[in-house]
């Protein structure tokens, strides 16, 4: 599983498209609020993290997950 | 506040009343037939039924439901493990469970139900439900309310369900696999040959809900396990009655001994009244119909090419193979919504799904067909899209 930092860079990777904000995203960033990431959206990107890590992510994580490290965070414990 | 959440649904129903659409309610005012009818105070054609085989208005179940409420009465006013279980649903289970030639079956009283029921219980903490990604809300419903690990895979993609099932190492062989014979939004068909094979490789129990199909393929209905010749591989069937069966409820057959225990283990069966006895013999009826006459079954896909090809034709972007449904996609929602509307003022009444419903982010106008759908009124169907969807801004 990936560590904390490998899965924040990636998952910052994957956003940067998005980020239309002009402001930098961390891990504090919040996936729907300041890049507004549609349920669909949401799941491409679990979906492209899953391909990457060659893991599964169950949606069950989903509720607890609002923000970048939170998502990265759930990687690691996979 | 425990209601604010719902305010933007609010604003978006506000929105469309002010523009004078209403998409999702419209009412239905009088049925003229299995495929006419006045919506809205005007006479339409449905192409937005589930209504594949045109049993709803087939006067032998009609009959059926008649003699059925004259000697039952209107309702069970019980649960099937209560009051509930009257000669009406054994005979239909029977009959399911003959269909397919399984020692077991379990009707219920929705679709919903079934499917959202057997989801919920058949797997539990500890277990793995691995479904579709485009599976239908009662599947994801129940799987949520499993407590199981819910896992998905790519739509109608068998090389992703095997990579997460080599995932899963040893627990692959207990995890149930959900998936859809033919799907609602786009109606395309499951692959299932290849599904069946990925799951004789890792093992886990597959679950095939035939709700779209049970009627719509295979030799006397029996769905697209029969069809695609993998049956002996499906540990669950689910079904409804809704749609090829004209009526209403769900229905689960399996090899296994254990849905009879699983039956006393599913809240969604214990703590609801039982289907309506009229429901259940007109279902009968619409069952050996659907089993004796294949002519209506070709009816329906003859019907499902014409309005694929039709639509294709006019440049719309449509579903990626024929079906008995068969969408329009569109890019726009504002657009998608003024044209549903045009439809109806042009007496073509179709489905409008916009996201997140959808699969795809795109907005959809969704036609159902019927056997009962005669040649000129599909060709109406067809016209009516010609004027009032093709060329417009936003068909994706």
């Amino acid at each position: 599983m990936p560590d904390y930092q490998t899965a924040v860079a990636y998952i910052l990777a994957l956003l940067e498209p998005r980020n239309r904000s002009g402001r930098p995203l961390t891990e504090a960033t919040d996936l729907v609020a300041d890049i507004g990431l549609s349920s669909l959206q949401v799941m491409e990107l679990i979906e492209r993290l899953e391909d990457h890590f060659d893991l599964s992510i169950p949606l069950n994580i989903l509720p607890d997950i609002t923000t970048v490290g939170d998502l990265a965070a759930k990687l690691r414990e996979l | 506040m425990l209601l604010d959440k719902f305010a933007p649904m609010a604003q978006i129903r506000a929105e469309l009343a002010a523009a004078g659409i209403r998409p999702f309610g419209a009412v239905t005012e009088r049925l003229t037939s299995a495929t006419e009818a006045v919506v809205e105070g005007r006479s339409v054609i449905l192409a937005g039924t589930n209504n594949y085989l045109g049993l709803s208005f087939d006067p032998r179940c009609i009959a059926a439901a008649q003699a059925a409420a004259t000697r039952w009465g209107t309702g069970t006013t019980g649960s099937r493990m209560a009051n509930g279980t009257f000669a009406e649903h054994l005979a239909l289970e029977a009959e399911l469970a003959e269909l397919y030639g399984l020692p077991h079956a379990m009707v219920f009283t929705t679709g919903f139900s079934a499917t959202q029921g057997l989801c919920a219980t058949l797997a539990g903490p500890g277990d793995v439900i691995l479904l579709d990604a485009d599976s239908h809300a009662s599947i994801y419903s129940g799987a949520q309310l499993s407590g199981a690990e819910v896992l998905r895979f790519r739509h109608n993609d068998p090389a992703d369900l095997e990579k997460r099932l080599r995932r899963l190492g040893a627990r692959a062989a207990d995890t149930l696999i959900v998936v859809e014979g033919i799907y609602s939004m786009l109606g395309d068909t499951a692959p299932l040959a290849e599904i069946a094979a990925v799951k004789r490789e890792y093992g886990g129990f597959l679950m095939v809900d035939e709700a779209h199909s049970l009627g719509v393929l295979g030799d006397q209905g029996r769905g697209a396990a029969a069809a695609a010749g993998v049956a002996a591989a499906v540990d669950f069937f689910v079904g409804t009655f809704s749609k090829s069966l004209g009526a209403i409820g769900g229905f689960c057959a399996s090899p296994h001994a254990a849905l009879e225990a699983v039956r006393f283990s599913t809240r969604a069966y214990i703590f609801t009244a039982s289907a309506s006895p009229s429901v259940v013999a007109s279902t009968r009826a619409a069952l050996a119909i659907m089993r004796a006459e294949p002519e209506l079954q070709r009816r329906l896909w003859a019907n499902a090419a014409r309005l694929h090809a039709g639509l294709r034709d006019l440049g719309l972007s449509v579903g990626p193979q024929p079906g008995p449904v068969v969408a329009v996609l569109m890019d726009d929602r504002d657009a998608a919504l003024a044209a549903w509307q045009r439809l109806l003022d042009a007496g073509v009444y179709v489905n409008l799904v916009v996201p997140p419903a959808s699969p795809t982010g795109a907005s959809l106008l969704r036609c159902s067909l019927s056997a009962a759908h005669s040649d000129a009124q599909i060709g109406r169907i067809i016209s009516a899209f010609a004027d009032c969807v093709a060329g417009v801004a936003g068909v994706a």
